[in-house]
């Protein structure tokens, strides 16, 4: 098992640790619900440094991202953050990444802690025709942490007595804090506001106490991956191995506006055009419990007597107070209002089909 | 430090029996259980009427996380559900021994009473020494 350099700053907040492919992770320090609260009032801390970051340098950087992802880069300004599918040959996904572009010749790449040692070899054989390109695993020279919620932009002004309120959604800056270089991006999983921070290895754990000992008045707490997981539902977004896979094509999911038909040419055109053409036949959906049941990762959904699909995510929804869920389905029945069941436990439960966000941040 | 009643008998898999007459006995999650599960955010107790049988799985409550199975301390009928814990499931996490009762089991087999676990023999697997 692999730790991040915060492991022993878990133990002392007294995080229940999971294994997390291969890294041991806080599921939570306090409550889930006390967690996932914090961070929609107030902010919570994450270490999420078990997730891959790769860096892509040289003169056909930009081709080549544009190549392996379905979204387009070549609009991107300089300082700005895309997120995207990389598709296989079949337009299965491989992973969903955020893409940082320094500049057209330098961009940084974070994609999921499952994909990590995946990503770069894909990455590398994607390489072979583009000459000149420096390709490296930065995961473990560059830390990576996320304070979200509304209060998040004050307490990054606390902790620096410098304001990074004029970054705007989706869009970095560098850095420099007592000889480390840090990356601030107004990005998250979360659906607040909020940001996320790479540092120097060497420099994560001081950096991390900073942060919680200059905001610890203003209700800022460490936030484990139960907390992460329902935010991230809750906002809408999708997880990978649960909402998506190999198996699955973003035009079968919530992320099919990543898909950018008009670039000249991406690893998995070919076929996620002739999927369009064919139209789909099942879609991911959000949907809500009517019934009292929670649904999880895997029950089957039933219309009348007939299987049409399963839950890929689900959870109760601290914010919401209703249990909630994705499910991929047969398209027909992904319409807003439709009426489904949810195999809980051998005992059908009556659902709806509902818009995403499930739930939408007032700040 | 979870706290374990001294009046009542246990389980293996942390629940709680509390005899209520001579037929009836009282069931519930004990408070090492619920410390351990966090926020119960939902639970499924069985039909009135429904016969259980000792060691074998009876309710089910749900953590924000992961649903766990609960385990009848002994065999009967169920007699009576509480309610109140389907609709405020919180309840077993402030009162596992009260307000967060199960169930109401009428006995079949008094010997399986005896067979529970003593305060002394639960407190030694769920507080094993530091």
């Amino acid at each position: 098992m692999k730790k991040t350099p915060l492991y022993d700053s878990h133990l002392k907040y007294h995080a229940k640790m999971v294994s997390f492919h291969d890294y041991t992770m806080p599921l939570q320090y306090d409550t889930i619900i006390n967690e996932h609260l914090c961070v929609r009032r107030n902010a919570g801390l994450f270490d999420i440094s078990h997730m891959g970051r790769f860096e892509i340098k040289g003169n056909k950087a930009l081709p080549f991202v544009q190549n392996i992802i379905t979204n387009d880069a070549s609009k991107l300004d300089d300082g700005q953050v895309q997120y995207t599918p990389i598709c296989n040959d079949q337009g299965g996904i491989l992973d969903d990444i955020l893409i940082y572009k320094r500049n057209k010749d330098h961009f940084l790449l974070v994609g999921n802690c499952a994909n990590q040692e995946k990503d770069f070899s894909w990455f590398q054989k994607q390489a072979v025709t583009y000459q000149g390109l420096e390709i490296r695993d930065v995961t473990d020279r560059v830390s990576l942490i996320a304070l979200q919620g509304p209060l998040s932009s004050r307490m990054l002004e606390n902790t620096f007595n410098r304001s990074f309120d004029f970054l705007n959604r989706f869009y970095f800056t560098d850095f420099a804090w007592n000889g480390a270089r840090i990356i601030i991006s107004r990005t998250g999983y979360t659906g607040e506001d909020g940001f996320e921070i790479f540092v120097d290895v060497q420099h994560l754990i001081k950096l991390w106490n900073l942060l919680l000992d200059k905001n610890n008045q203003d209700g800022l707490r460490p936030a484990g991956l139960g907390a992460r997981d329902t935010l991230r539902l809750e906002a809408g977004l999708l997880l990978y191995g649960n909402d998506m896979d190999e198996t699955i094509t973003p035009l079968e999911t919530t992320i099919d506006w990543t898909v950018k038909f008009d670039k000249d040419t991406f690893l998995g055109k070919a076929s996620l055009l002739q999927q369009k053409e064919k139209g789909i036949i099942r879609k991911l959906t959000g949907f809500e419990m009517i019934d009292r049941g929670i649904p999880r990762s895997g029950c089957p959904v039933v219309k009348g007597s007939e299987v049409i699909g399963r839950v890929t995510s689900g959870s109760f929804s601290p914010s919401t107070q209703k249990n909630i869920g994705f499910c991929l389905i047969t398209a027909a029945s992904a319409r807003v209002g439709e009426e489904l069941h949810i195999q809980i436990r051998n005992t059908h439960y009556l659902a709806r089909v509902v818009k995403i966000p499930f739930y939408k941040s007032k700040h | 430090m979870s706290n374990i009643l001294n009046e009542l008998l246990y389980t293996k898999t942390h629940e709680w029996a509390r005899k209520i007459d001579k037929k009836v006995v009282a069931m519930g999650i004990t408070a090492h259980a619920q410390e351990q599960l966090r926020d119960i955010v939902f639970v499924e107790l069985p039909a009135l009427g429904k016969e259980l049988k000792a060691g074998a799985a009876c309710a089910v409550v749900e953590s924000v996380k992961a649903a766990y199975d609960i385990f009848a301390p002994v065999s009967g009928r169920v007699v009576k559900v509480n309610q109140k814990i389907q609709e405020k499931p919180q309840l077993v996490n402030e009162d596992p021994y009260g307000e967060g009762w199960f169930l109401h089991i009428e006995i079949t087999n008094p010997n399986e009473f005896g067979a529970l676990l003593s305060p002394a023999q639960y407190q030694a697997i769920s507080e094993p020494a530091p």
